[in-house]
Parts: structure tokens; C-alpha cells; sequence
């Protein structure tokens, strides 16, 4: 038995089988029944809507990557979830280019320009959302009924809300749960969204904290500032991107504390913030700006509520 | 059988690995031909040898001379001749002075080694005695003196004696079989603890992936009222000092202390039985079960191995190396030594000899961290590891320190969970290095 060279290094020795693109796959496979539920609901368009911003966002990583000098890591599948993310918050009518340049925006300048993976302090495609609404609102607000004639309609949220879209009927509360409503490609169906979600705890991808904790607050709140109006309360949470931005969007790890009590504020932060748009702002909606909000509070919140150690003596005064 | 299950909070589930040898009986070794005694196997002051070049010494013959009081002596585990007193390398990685015996194969037993009478005619200060004498340390791989555990500072209240049978190391078998095999010796030493003690409560605390274990050593302490068999979740690190102290008795260690400030003394259940044959049969630690596994050992074994017996004559008993091995561990994967040398001896703490293939002993690439958090969620200690490495690998080791870093236990927990592969513990382990050296260099100052 010769002495060979043997591998020295420190512990541990042995490491889990959990990567970085696995949890990202994990969170493409998540979101494949809203993709399903959008295709339906508004037709083969929202597919290849959602396949161009795919197509952009990886693309424009690699070519930023390469401008930056840095290695290619386009195969760890975040930038596919990016794509995606960014095709969900945007309504089916809206031009391929656009959608293009809101994943150029996403990946060139809210992620890459601050680091990459990990280091962007905004959800990308959440930023890109607000970009492309503030440039292109019109035809960000094309929202259309689901079926194949394309009519066009108002989001249950503007109905609620009043002004323009004021009259229209509201959609029935399972029409509502099912997604069969005008809205982005993917926020309409909460049940699509909630099996995506418990998919993604089932495999420890996310915890409950954030989606529960933001969901249970805009439950509250819409209740409280509706006037104990339970049906009003119900629609709030079930419209509106709640379920996509509570499960998918809040969830983003660069983006949100790493801390467990922390968790619980950023949701309750991002639920508060909602209501409060939806009830005393300018939009119907409130979801995306609320959590690109809290973003920006997440190192705050992680900073206040490091936990406390294990054996911690107690200061005495 | 009536027993409760308890646990911690934190920790993480690698898988155990033990199948390999978990039902395999203890084996006697083959008797090494020659034996490598370093002078240093515990924490403290190194042993004074006591004996030359040339000298004839016998099994259980004391060899080595403690110094100081956190220091035990070191006795010869064969019979023969001295051949050299010389530096050796070892599997802390540096070369110690060692008493190199060559075996006559005689077994000539010293007549220092005589047994020591009835446990319950000898007193507390006896048993201390016996077991510095014995040269016994913390056999679960840290080798902290016992005899230094069992003298405590006056005005620490210590009412509790925890015997630590988790062996929550992945592949680690040995206090398994240990438990299995002379239960009897697990639960006579515990008592011989509890009464150098004084105190009247002792665990033992054995993980649920050993109910074969938890049965036996449960049977052996049936009717000792002072003593409790608990079952404990099996989740890394369970065995962990201030983890096990948690889960038997809810007290938290306090931060930066020992486990007499929370009333309690931890032992390894390898300890126990040390104590238990040095009282009964009066032969110092002169051997130890080595659990010897992994993808790249042909036959992996559970050896009782003499001290002194080099890495490579055990590996070849057991079937030599499978293939190219890639790591050799002294200790289990999780927190393990690794060595560059198969030409070094297996010392009062060595609990297993890990052998891993090539293909897994690859080291991982670190990509960029994507704050998922799992670190945070798996810290038994409830620290930040990402947070800490981060000021760490940036050199702001005043940040870390804020952080806690100096808290950390280096369960390894943290980078084992991480999909991005970083390097946690490695750089926290870095920043206590480094907020140590500088507390240091602001005291003398």
C-alpha cells in the first residue's frame, strides 16, 4: 500500500447535496403550473412572451458576465427564473420587445451592475416591472379577459377601486381562486400558485414565514380599512399578484432577511404596505412596489434582529 | 421501556453512513510490531517520557509523566523494548516527542496494573486518582484530561453527570458497539463518575438511529434509580457538549463558559468504559475501539486498536485501500482531521480512521452566496455564519467578533448545508484565530 497523495483540507468532509441550481430549478418547476393556468386562461402568446424574456435574461447574463470579466454562471438557472418571473408581471397583450427590454434591464442593471447572484439589493424582475410600468403604462394595463377573442377588461383590483373601470361586475370568488380573471400572465390563478408554493416547501426551498405572514397581514388590514368587509377582504387577497409576489417574488433570497424573526417583519412590512397602496394610493395594485420597498429595508431588519445566541448571559446593568 | 426523546434546536441531517459497520462485533487487532507513543495526546502540557532507548518495558507500564495539573501520563500498550525517543508526526498534523516500543509479542502485563477493589469502599478522591493515573482523556476525540472535569471550581454547582453515547458523526461506530457490546462498563462508569462527583443524576443520552443500544445500555442501568436512559433525536451535532447539556437538561451553557456553569459534566460513553477498566482490572488506556470505514477501505471493521498502532497496519487489516483514496480523516467526516501521512499512530482520541474515494474526497467550487439563509437556520449556536465569513474573508475580523464568531463551535453544519459551497466554518474558524491572536497581543500590551 504505496503513500499516496491524499486530499488534505478543513472539516467538514462531506457536504449536502443541495446547489444553487437545484433550488433554482426547484423554483422553475414551481412556477411551471402558473405558466400552465396562464397559457390557458389567456393562450399560446403568453408561452412565447414568456420563452423571449427567458431568452434575454440568460442571454444578457452571459454578455454581461463576459463585459465584466467574470465567469459565466448562467448554467446555476437563476437568470431562467428572472425570464420568467418578468414574463408573470406583465399582461399578454404586451409587445415581445418590451418584454425583451424589461429582462435587459433586469439582468444588466438591477442584478449584474451590483454583483451578480446574491448581491443585487432589489428583486430583479420586480424592478424591471416598475421600470416597464413607468414607461409604458398604457400598454402595461392592456389587461385582457381570459378566452381566445381577447376582449379587453379591468383587473378586479380596479374595479374595487372605482374610477374608470367603476361598473364593470366583479368575477365570481372561484373564477377569482382559479384565475380565470384579466391580470398578468402569472398572478391570476392562486390555486396554479399555491401548488407551485407548497411544492417549493415541500423541498425546503422556502419557509412558510414570508408568504403567511404577508398574506395573514393583507387579510387583516384589507378587513380592517374595508370596514369588515369579509367578501372585499377576500377578493384583495386573492387578486392582485398577492399569491405570486407573497410566494415567489417576497421569497427572493438576495432580496429578503436571512433571519427568522426577520422574515416575519419583511412579510408584515410588504402585507402593511399593500393594503395601505391599495386602500390610500394611486393604484389598484400595491404588491410590486411594496416588496421592492421592503427590499431596500431587508439589511435593516437583518441587522435588528440577529438571533439570540445560544447561552447568551444576560447584561447586567 | 419508558423513555423520553430529546433534541436541540438547529442542526442538520447528513446522511449517517454507519450501515457499513454498525453490525459488525469488535475485533481484536493484530498485535502492531512496533508502536509510535506520542508524549502528547491530550489537551495540556505534554508528558516528561520516563523512559530511554534501550529500556524493557511492559503493557500498562507507565511510560510518559504528566506535567502540570491539565496533563495526563501515557502508558506503554505493549510489551518490549524502547527503541527510540524521538520526534514523530502525529495526527494533529505536527511531529511530538514519542516513545517508539518495539513488541515482544509476550504481552507481559506490568505489575503496576493491579485492579482497585470494591467502587464502593473507594472514595471521590480515589477515583480521581485512579483515573489521572489511568491517563484517561475525552475519548470522543477531543481528549480534554477527565480527571480536569472532575475537579471543578468550588463555586460551580455541578448536580448532573451526562454520558455522550450520540456519536452523531456520520460513519462513526464505535461508541455504538461499545454500547452494545459492555453496556455493563458504560453504566460502572458513570456511577464511578457520579460518585467522584458527588452528584446524583447522570444520563446517558444515546441517539434513536442506535435502538438496538439505547435497549441494551436501558437494560444495563435497569434498577439504578440515580441514572436515566434517554433517546436523542438523531440530528447532527446532537453530541455536541453544550447541544447534549440542552437537550437532558434544558440549561444553556452560558456563552463563553463551561458546562460546570450550567451544573454539569459531559462525558464520552468511550470515557466511561476507560473509567470502568481501569477501576475493575486497574490497566490504563492503553487501546480503543477505531471504527475504520469509508468507500475507500476494502473491509471496513470496528478494531480494538492498541495505542501506538500506525494508520497503515490498521488499514491494511482491513483489507488495505480500495482504489485511489482520496482523504484519509482521523475522527468522522463532519469534524474530522485530515492526514497527509498513513504513517502516523492512532492516539487515545482516534474514534475512526475515514477513508473517502477520490470522487468524494473532490473539494466543491464555492459559488456566490444567494442568502438562502440555511446557514442562519441550521446554526445550533443561532449565529449568523454567512454574515460572519463575509467579514471574515474581508479581513474585518472586529465585525466578526461583533457577530459572535468567538461562539462558534465549528460543527461544520453551516458548510454542509450550503449550496453554494462556501467555505463557512473554514473563515469563521479564521476569525477566532485571528480575534484570539488579538486579544492576546492587547493583553501584553
Amino acid at each position: 500500500m504505496e503513500n499516496s497523495r491524499f486530499i488534505v483540507s478543513s472539516s467538514p468532509h462531506i457536504r449536502s447535496g443541495e446547489t444553487t441550481q437545484r433550488i433554482m430549478l426547484d423554483v422553475i418547476i414551481a412556477l411551471m403550473p402558473a405558466l400552465l393556468a396562464g397559457v390557458f386562461y389567456f393562450g399560446f402568446s403568453s408561452l412565447t412572451l414568456t420563452a423571449v424574456a427567458v431568452v434575454f435574461a440568460v442571454a444578457t447574463e452571459a454578455v454581461m458576465q463576459k463585459i465584466l470579466g467574470k465567469p459565466v454562471t448562467v448554467n446555476d438557472l437563476s437568470a431562467v427564473v428572472t425570464g420568467i418571473l418578468i414574463a408573470f408581471n406583465v399582461p399578454v397583450t404586451l409587445p415581445l420587445w418590451m418584454a425583451a427590454v424589461g429582462s435587459i434591464f433586469a439582468i444588466a442593471i438591477a442584478k449584474q451592475c451590483f454583483g451578480g447572484l446574491g448581491y443585487n439589493f432589489i428583486n430583479p424582475a420586480l424592478a424591471a416591472r416598475a421600470m416597464l410600468l413607468a414607461s409604458w403604462p398604457v400598454r402595461m394595463t392592456a389587461w385582457v379577459a381570459p378566452g381566445a377573442d381577447a376582449v379587453s377588461t379591468a383587473t378586479p383590483l380596479a374595479i374595487l377601486k372605482g374610477g374608470e373601470a367603476a361598473g364593470q361586475a366583479l368575477p365570481g370568488l372561484w373564477d377569482m381562486f382559479i384565475g380565470n380573471i384579466g391580470g398578468c400572465i402569472g398572478e391570476t390563478s392562486a390555486l396554479a400558485l399555491i401548488i407551485g408554493g407548497a411544492y417549493l416547501l415541500y423541498r425546503g426551498v422556502i419557509n412558510i414565514r414570508i408568504p403567511v405572514s404577508y398574506i395573514g397581514t393583507v387579510a387583516v388590514l384589507t378587513f380592517l380599512f374595508g370596514g369588515f368587509d369579509s367578501s372585499a377582504m377576500i377578493y384583495h387577497v386573492l387578486a392582485g399578484g398577492l399569491f405570486l409576489g407573497a410566494i415567489f417574488m417576497a421569497t427572493d433570497y438576495s432580496t429578503s432577511p436571512i433571519t427568522p424573526k426577520g422574515q416575519i417583519i419583511f412579510g408584515i412590512g410588504c402585507g402593511f404596505l399593500t393594503s395601505v397602496i391599495r386602500f390610500y394610493g394611486g393604484y389598484p395594485e400595491g404588491v410590486s412596489y411594496s416588496i421592492l420597498l421592503m427590499n431596500l429595508a431587508a439589511p435593516l431588519i437583518d441587522k435588528y434582529t440577529m438571533p439570540r445566541k445560544f447561552g447568551e448571559v444576560k447584561k447586567s446593568a | 421501556m419508558n423513555i423520553r426523546t430529546l433534541t436541540f434546536k438547529g442542526g442538520t441531517h447528513p446522511p449517517h453512513s454507519k450501515k457499513a459497520t454498525e453490525s459488525l462485533p469488535i475485533e481484536r487487532a493484530n498485535e502492531p510490531k512496533v508502536v509510535v507513543i506520542p508524549m502528547q495526546q491530550h489537551i495540556g502540557a505534554p508528558c516528561e517520557p520516563i523512559v530511554q532507548a534501550g529500556d524493557e518495558v511492559k503493557v500498562g507500564q507507565k511510560i510518559g509523566e504528566a506535567k502540570g495539573f491539565v496533563s495526563v501520563p501515557v502508558h506503554s500498550s505493549v510489551s518490549g523494548k524502547v527503541a527510540a525517543v524521538e520526534p514523530r508526526l502525529y495526527s494533529g498534523g505536527t511531529a511530538v516527542p514519542c516513545i517508539v516500543i518495539e513488541n515482544d509479542m509476550q504481552n507481559t502485563v506490568s505489575d503496576q496494573v493491579v485492579p482497585k477493589g470494591d467502587i464502593s469502599v473507594l472514595s471521590a478522591e480515589d477515583i480521581k486518582n485512579i483515573i489521572k493515573e489511568a491517563g484517561i482523556v475525552g475519548m470522543g476525540g477531543a481528549t480534554f484530561p477527565t480527571h480536569v472535569k472532575l475537579a471543578p471550581p468550588p463555586d460551580k454547582n455541578v448536580d448532573t453527570v451526562i454520558l455522550n453515547g450520540a456519536e452523531c458523526e456520520p460513519y462513526l461506530t464505535s461508541d455504538h458497539r461499545l454500547m452494545l457490546e459492555h453496556p455493563e462498563n458504560v453504566v460502572f462508569g458513570l456511577q464511578a463518575l457520579m460518585k467522584a462527583l458527588g452528584v446524583k443524576k447522570g444520563f446517558i443520552g444515546i441517539e434513536t438511529n442506535k435502538p438496538d443500544a439505547i435497549e441494551k445500555v436501558f437494560e444495563a442501568a435497569r434498577g439504578i434509580e440515580d441514572i436515566e436512559v434517554v433517546a436523542l433525536k438523531t440530528k447532527y451535532p446532537q453530541g455536541a457538549e453544550k447541544q447534549l447539556i440542552y437537550a437532558c437538561t434544558g440549561r444553556e451553557v452560558p456563552s463563553g463558559g463551561l458546562p460546570a456553569d450550567a451544573g454539569v459534566v459531559v462525558n464520552n460513553v468511550g470515557t466511561a468504559a476507560a473509567v470502568a477498566t481501569a477501576i475493575k482490572t486497574g490497566m490504563p488506556l492503553i487501546e480503543r475501539i477505531v471504527t475504520v470505514t469509508g468507500a475507500g477501505v476494502n473491509n471496513p471493521k470496528n478494531l480494538l486498536v492498541k495505542i501506538g498502532t500506525s494508520f497503515k497496519d490498521i488499514i491494511e487489516q482491513c483489507g488495505g485501500l480500495k482504489g485511489k483514496a482520496g482523504k484519509i480523516i482521523a475522527g468522522g467526516p463532519m469534524m474530522g482531521i485530515t492526514q497527509f501521512s498513513l504513517d502516523i499512530p492512532a492516539i487515545k482520541g482516534t474514534s475512526g480512521i475515514l477513508v473517502l474515494s477520490e470522487e468524494e474526497a473532490r473539494l466543491p467550487e464555492p459559488s456566490n452566496c444567494i442568502k438562502c439563509g440555511k446557514c442562519v437556520e441550521t446554526c445550533p449556536i443561532n449565529l449568523m455564519p454567512v454574515n460572519i465569513s463575509m467579514y471574515s474573508l474581508a479581513d474585518r475580523y472586529d465585525e466578526a467578533e461583533a457577530l459572535n464568531a468567538m461562539d462558534c463551535i465549528e460543527c461544520g453544519s453551516c458548510s454542509f448545508v450550503c449550496p453554494a459551497k462556501r467555505p463557512l466554518v473554514d473563515s469563521i474558524r479564521v476569525a477566532k484565530r485571528e480575534i484570539l491572536a488579538r486579544r492576546k497581543k492587547a493583553q501584553s500590551k
